[in-house]
């Protein structure tokens, strides 16, 4: 097979929504396993402006932790009622949500754990490529021994983990992506 | 293997000043390196199937039971990685404006008609080969407020998930001879030529269909390897799990 070079990125624009099918933003039904979670947040620039034109999208494991998709031959079920993809387009506030499950831990290496994390591309008008973050969950006390979040510097780190909120019946957690500044947050070359 | 990692010849860099909703988006840190995982070498590709053969006709899929008004187009192409492997059964998205040069979407004021008979959605997968085809209308120039007397020009939007996350790409395709070319600072974010180049579709008379459409080529390479299996994760190395 001859080597091909790469197609590069462009912006997506201000005008995809409408590519967005009703309802991507949720990804359980009512046979889906595992623990509900929602998981919402808003979108800044670097002057904190709501991004009211942005594409988040999100990739994750199953409850098990195994991934849909056919290099994942791990021998742990799949969940034929998820696939773990989702995708929402931000409101005129910069807010986003997804209802999803808690993910698994997923392997780092034959020998090494990550904690429960949510995958996320993030693309807009003004972004001439997407972005790659990774969200972890408040509380997990896998956080402290992930590969990925230990190669983070210390202070930028938080800026990964999404808030669980207090009081809430059941798991709610805040996730803001800042694309730039002083809270900006940790984006991932992939 | 494919390196990792956002090549700066062929990707366009974050913050680029002539493109100005760049300079208050693009990240001030440079994005950190992270070895692939499961995570990354996984995605929603493979999953995503929901497509009809109806939905990659863009001048019959308004469901109005009208055709779009413009030049009719066929747009066909094939989907590879970059070790020039086909992608097969993958989905590709792709929106435009109209003839006119307007979106239909709440955002877009441009003072142009909106054609009742055209969506400017379209959808479909790639077969077995890796090959698409998408029959559409040409999409207008149309104006926006970058810069004075600034004008996009003629492009399709694409959206390709491929085989894994890192190989996710959104794009727009260009056409031949186009002046605008020249003027326009997304289209220059690519730094480089050749591979700016390969965002212009090439007029391909072998798929112009005769009485009915004219023809365009447009391949697209994706990021990331195809699914070779991921060593650590052979079923044996967790046989004790
Ligand atoms: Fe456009």
């Amino acid at each position: 097979m001859t080597p091909r070079r790469l197609t590069p990125s462009q912006t997506i624009g201000p005008f995809f929504h409408r590519m967005i099918t009703d309802g991507a933003n949720v990804l359980v039904v009512e046979e889906t396993k595992g623990e509900r979670i929602r998981i919402e947040g808003c979108v800044y620039d670097g002057d904190d402006v709501p991004v009211s034109d942005a594409l988040v999208e999100i990739w994750q494991a199953n409850a098990r932790g195994r991934y849909h998709h056919p290099m994942d031959r791990r021998p742990i079920p799949p969940d034929p009622a998820f696939i773990g993809f989702g995708r929402a387009g931000t409101d005129e506030a910069g807010a986003y949500w997804f209802e999803t499950i808690k993910p698994g831990p997923v392997p780092f290496t034959a020998a090494r754990w990550q904690a429960p994390h949510i995958n996320v591309a993030v693309s807009a008008r003004g972004l001439l490529d997407h972005l790659f973050t990774r969200i972890y969950l408040q509380g997990e006390p896998a956080n402290a021994e992930d590969p990925v979040l230990q190669r983070v510097p210390a202070a930028r780190r938080h800026t990964l983990i999404a808030t669980r909120a207090a009081g809430a019946e059941r798991a709610v957690y805040r996730f803001d992506i800042v694309l730039q500044g002083g809270r900006e947050t940790v984006f991932f070359d992939l | 293997m494919t390196p990792v990692g956002r090549d700066p010849e062929v990707f366009p860099p974050y913050l680029y000043e002539a493109y100005r909703a760049t300079i208050r988006r693009s990240p001030a840190q440079p994005p950190m390196e992270i070895t692939p995982t499961l995570s990354e070498l996984t995605g929603p590709g493979p999953a995503l199937s929901a497509v009809t053969p109806e939905d990659a006709d863009l001048t019959r899929n308004a469901g109005t039971g009208g055709e779009a008004i413009g030049e009719r187009i066929i747009v066909a192409g094939r989907v590879l990685t970059a070790d020039g492997a086909a992608v097969p059964r993958t989905l590709i998205e792709i929106w435009q404006c109209n003839a006119a040069g307007r979106y239909r979407h709440r955002v877009d004021q441009h003072h142009a008609p909106l054609d009742p008979h055209f969506l400017g959605i379209g959808r479909c997968l790639t077969d077995a080969e890796g090959a698409y085809r998408f029959t559409t209308i040409k999409p207008g120039a149309y104006p926006w407020q970058n810069h004075e007397n600034a004008w996009r020009p003629a492009h399709i939007h694409f959206s390709l998930f491929g085989p894994s996350w890192t190989g996710r790409l959104i794009t727009q395709m260009y056409f031949p001879g186009d002046p605008l070319h020249a003027l326009d600072p997304i289209f220059n974010s690519v730094p480089n030529p050749d591979a700016r180049a390969r965002l212009v579709a090439a007029y391909a008379h072998d798929v112009t269909q005769p009485g009915w459409a004219l023809g365009y080529r447009f391949d697209i390479v994706l990021r990331g390897a195809a699914a070779t299996p991921f060593e650590p994760f052979e079923p044996a190395a967790h046989a004790g799990r």
